[in-house]
């Protein structure tokens, strides 16, 4: 099936096979490989990205239900060579690691503090519980989303 | 000469921020399966089903068959392509069981997960999907999941050797024959403990991936692969494949995530390179989560037994303990080693006499190989001993943290030479738990525990201790060779000072989210007195950093990053050779300092750094003698492990109409001596602790009784989120060691190691005026609901029953809250 989707400015329009999963084509026929897969049950949300504004697991759409969506990945996060605040934060407050989450985590986070600009400890532990993180034990990524709210 | 070792420090100790990051978060950095390779092949498995069943037969006509499929294999097609079974590097006793292991299972399968046949095809989908179509006939047999059960030898799983048992090591110290018995018989109190270390899965929320790339003209053949050894599985293919060293090129891109589980060489990556080099085109495997928590190592998965003599004020006089070690189907890498790795540290940070009995038996089941877990045999010893002392405190009716105080070794015997030789380097226990006990407000909780914990309260404070030793820094090669280990310890590194001044560093650790680009340039910049931003790190490829023992066991910096310490050392010599020349002057009257040289007493006779470096390069008036360039190779063999020690302690609130624990505060005072990078270490006791956290509360793999695994998926498997555990308060003392000259010690293990047993002794710390003596691990709210309304404790847990497993059901309890959603 033939969709066209717009991935960080970009539009981009390809044939895909009906059970492509967004996150595949994303990775796969748009090359960008920043969204990362860590499971295959929805559970560990390194694959969020957001569509239309909104973060979305993008394991958890078709490629051919994103036709005609907005789409944008950590790869467009950070403009004209300047670390988005959140991406800056997270360097700044050691939130990652390995940072194979960090993408998702990233993009999670943009979004939580979208719906939620002045959260607590509370509310970025339980906005962010659906991406997991191995390295970490998410002490430095609660502190980053809380500094990048205050800045 | 001086060097900069007598200059204050400059770099060392600051909190920069890692130069890793900005690929990191933006998404440029390439992992594995983010490697785009034209024309590359994709390969799928077909996986076993059954923990234990002979294979009937393997048709793949439909397969082979199928839209896009190059080619099937079955274990019989391939058998040819093995110059050697698949490797074990531990061969912990001469006569050890290890069955021969292949990539695919040939005659039988022996647990679930289990390749049998490999397909190759165009695209993923089309390999997997063509996958689903070969028709395996199996003849199920009965699955071995129960440690006792197979120790029976009810059913013998690998029947070539004729046992499920695979070896029994032994380590006893005693002054003279008997000496043990009679320290237990004239004890004033004694303990005997039974604990459970439930299988682990490790996690790393990349799963494993492969590339292989050959030059069919040429016979060299380059492996990409998400691993934390590229060195050993460069030496590891060319056993296994027989293919000249020199050809093997291993590259490991960034890797999302170890904690041991990458420390293994795997079907997979052999699978890949074979199919590649017979096709002659490169070949990819990607690993599912579904397949990862199967075919990828698990962690943990022993019975202990741990016995306690102590004298009327509580102080230890000996130790036995009994390990009874899940091997799995087959042995890994390191799988029969990773017991031993605890045999050294169930005395704890105690002064034990020469009075300690251990044995350990390992048994083979028909369940996913077991190997290193972060921590790694040490995490278990400490729990045990650590579960032990407050049961021992119990018995002579004293604090626990008082109980180990009267315990600790004492700081004035260091180096202390232990019980069992080995010399441990430094310490201060004392002031690791005085400083733990200040932050948590000790004294306090237990005031607190006086007036909430009274008869019928259901909301119980409970607050537990935990104090450890991490043997680290593997490891000093003679005695790795005592261990029977197959290889040495060492570490290697190159500093190069290229002609601009801009500094090269090659080091043969292989990272995955410890920041050793960030650290090693900070080790540089401070002994050459410039700035990190001018170094460059160099690693994971063995063809640019050919040399190497990869990343593991703390061991990077106190073996590594010493390593390229004494590089530099090496390179500051020649280039004050190169100085003196200059300022004709004697080098043993240089000084350097700031990246210069300078004449002694005379600071307008100087000469940068960044001169000579070109003045090396140019070699147009370099010493009679003196070869041209400036770079200085080292290997390192470290004299001793490094011993990192702490205290944690955490408060808890037990619900026991619930069984609901409430971590409500955690503190980890870890002692790695100096620290390079306070922010990386910072980083690296959090994690770990909330993995020590996550063992305690949440994670277990399950199996049923046929063998089966029940907590295949991340939406079974508990690793806990966000929301589950708390911020961890850390504090921080430095014991310098003083077996290397950065003074360093490991530290990326240690938060594990201490977690698990400071959170089952707060929880039975809550649960004791109830009459609760233990809880298992995890101890979900049904585990924990069990201990309090049992008769007389806990029911048992993993490796006792012959059935479905009690956390079974509490996996299904907590998961539906959605605790890992």
């Amino acid at each position: 099936m033939e969709i066209s989707v717009t991935v960080n400015g970009s539009v981009h329009s390809h044939d895909v096979e009906p059970r492509t999963l967004l996150v595949q084509y994303i990775r796969e026929q748009v090359g960008l490989t920043g969204t990362n897969i860590g499971c295959d049950t929805s559970s560990c949300g390194a694959c969020t990205i957001h569509i239309d504004g909104e973060s979305v697991k993008s394991c958890t759409v078709l490629a051919v239900q994103a036709d005609g969506a907005d789409i944008t990945t950590i790869e467009g996060l950070a403009t004209d060579g300047q670390l988005h605040p959140m991406q800056q934060a997270f360097m700044e407050n050691h939130g990652l690691q390995c940072g194979y989450c960090t993408p998702g985590m990233v993009m999670a986070a943009t979004s939580l503090l979208r719906e939620n600009p002045h959260p607590n400890e509370q509310d970025v532990r339980i906005g962010l519980e659906g991406n997991l993180c191995r390295c970490t034990g998410y002490h430095n990524i609660v502190k980053a989303v809380l500094a990048a709210a205050g800045s | 000469m001086t060097t900069t070792e007598a200059a204050p420090t400059t770099v060392i100790g600051q909190r920069r921020l890692r130069r890793e990051d900005p690929a990191l978060l933006t998404g440029e950095a390439k992992f594995t399966n983010d490697l785009a390779v034209p024309g590359a092949l994709n390969l799928a498995l077909v996986r076993s089903p059954y923990a234990h069943a002979r294979i009937v037969g393997i048709d793949t006509s439909a397969a082979a068959d199928a839209p896009g499929v190059i080619a099937v294999y079955t274990g019989n097609d391939l058998a040819e392509h093995w110059a050697a079974p698949m490797p074990c590097a531990w061969p912990v006793t001469e006569d050890m069981k290890n069955p021969p292991h292949f990539p695919l299972a040939k005659e039988k399968v022996c647990y679930a997960g289990d390749a049998v046949a490999a397909v190759l095809a165009d695209t993923e989908g089309a390999a997997q999907d063509a996958a689903a179509l070969v028709n395996v006939e199996y003849e199920p047999l009965d699955a071995v999941i129960d440690l006792e059960d197979a120790l029976s030898d009810r059913v013998v799983i690998h029947e070539d050797i004729g046992t499920n048992k695979s070896y029994t090591w032994a380590l006893k110290v005693e002054p003279d024959d008997g000496a043990i018995d009679a320290a237990f018989e004239r004890a004033a109190f004694t303990v005997s403990e039974r604990y459970v270390q439930q299988r682990l899965i490790p996690m790393a929320i990349e799963t494993r991936a492969v590339v292989a790339v050959p030059q069919p003209f040429g016979g060299d053949i380059t492996i990409y692969s998400a691993t934390q050894i590229p060195h050993i599985l460069k030496l590891m293919m060319a056993v296994t494949l027989g293919i000249p060293e020199h050809q093997v090129r291993v590259i490991a891109p960034a890797v999302g995530g170890g904690f041991g589980s990458k420390l293994n060489v795997y079907a997979e990556e052999l699978l890949c390179v074979a199919l590649a080099r017979k096709h002659g085109v490169p070949v990819r495997w990607a690993e599912s989560r579904a397949e990862n928590t199967q075919a990828t190592i698990q962690g943990r998965g022993q019975i202990q037994h741990i016995d306690l003599a102590a004298d009327e004020n509580g102080k230890l006089t000996a130790l036995r303990v009994r390990l009874l070690c899940d091997m799995g189907a087959y042995l890994q890498l390191v799988t029969p080693g990773i017991p031993l790795l605890g045999a050294f540290l169930y005395a704890g940070v105690y002064d034990l006499p020469q009075a300690y009995d251990f044995e350990c038996t390992s048994v083979f089941t028909t369940m996913t190989p077991t190997d290193a877990y972060r921590g790694a045999g040490r995490p278990e010893a400490t729990y045990a001993i650590e579960r032990a002392m407050d049961a021992l405190a119990a018995k002579v009716a004293v604090d626990p943290l008082e109980l180990r105080r009267r315990n600790f070794i004492p700081t004035a015997s260091y180096p202390y030479t232990a019980w069992s030789g080995l010399v441990y380097d430094s310490g201060d226990h004392d002031a690791a738990a005085t400083e733990a006990a200040r932050l948590i407000g000790y004294d306090d909780v237990r005031a607190r525990q006086q007036t909430q914990n009274v008869e019928g309260a259901t909301k119980r404070l409970g607050i537990g201790v935990s104090t450890y030793f991490e043997m680290c820094g593997l490891a000093p090669s003679r005695v790795l060779a005592s261990l029977s280990y197959a290889a040495g310890g060492w570490e290697a590194a190159t500093v190069r000072v290229l002609p601009t001044a801009r500094v090269q560093v090659v080091t043969g650790t292989a990272p995955h989210g410890q920041g050793h680009e960030t650290a090693w340039s900070m080790i540089v910049g401070e002994k050459l007195g410039i700035s990190p931003d001018d170094v460059d790190v160099l690693h994971s490829d063995t063809a640019i950093a050919p040399l190497g023992m990869d990343t593991y066991g703390s061991r990077s910096l106190p073996v590594g990053g010493v390593a390229i310490a004494m590089a530099c050392d090496k390179v500051i010599d020649k280039a004050a050779l190169i100085a003196a020349h200059r300022l004709e002057a004697s080098a043993d009257d240089l000084e350097y300092a700031g990246g210069a040289f300078t004449v002694k007493g005379s600071p307008d006779k100087t000469i940068p750094l960044a001169a000579i470096a070109w003045e090396a390069f140019s070699a147009h008036d370099l010493p009679d003698g003196l070869e041209p360039n400036l770079e200085a190779a080292v290997t390192y063999d470290p004299p001793n492990f490094s011993w990192p020690f702490g205290t944690h302690m955490c408060l808890v609130e037990v619900d026991t109409e619930t069984g609901g624990v409430d971590l409500q505060k955690y503190v980890a005072v870890d002692d790695c001596g100096v620290q390079i990078n306070p922010l990386i270490v910072d980083g690296q006791v959090h994690g770990g602790v909330v993995q020590g956290v996550a063992q305690a509360l949440y994670e277990e793999a399950v199996y049923d009784s046929h063998g089966n695994l029940k907590t295949s998926t991340l939406a079974e498997y508990l690793v806990p989120a966000a929301s589950d555990v708390p911020s961890i308060t850390l504090g921080h003392t430095v014991t310098p060691s003083p077996t290397n000259q950065l003074g360093v010690k490991g530290i990326g293990e240690a938060g594990t190691i201490g977690a698990a047993p400071a959170v089952i002794n707060a929880i039975v710390d809550a649960l004791s005026g109830l009459g609760v003596h233990d809880v298992p691990m995890p101890a979900s709210p049904l585990n924990v609901w069990n201990a309090i309304h049992g008769a007389d404790g806990p029911t048992d847990t993993a490796g006792t029953d012959v059935g479905d497993h009690p956390g079974a059901t509490a996996r299904t309890t907590t998961g539906g809250e959605g605790a890992a959603s």
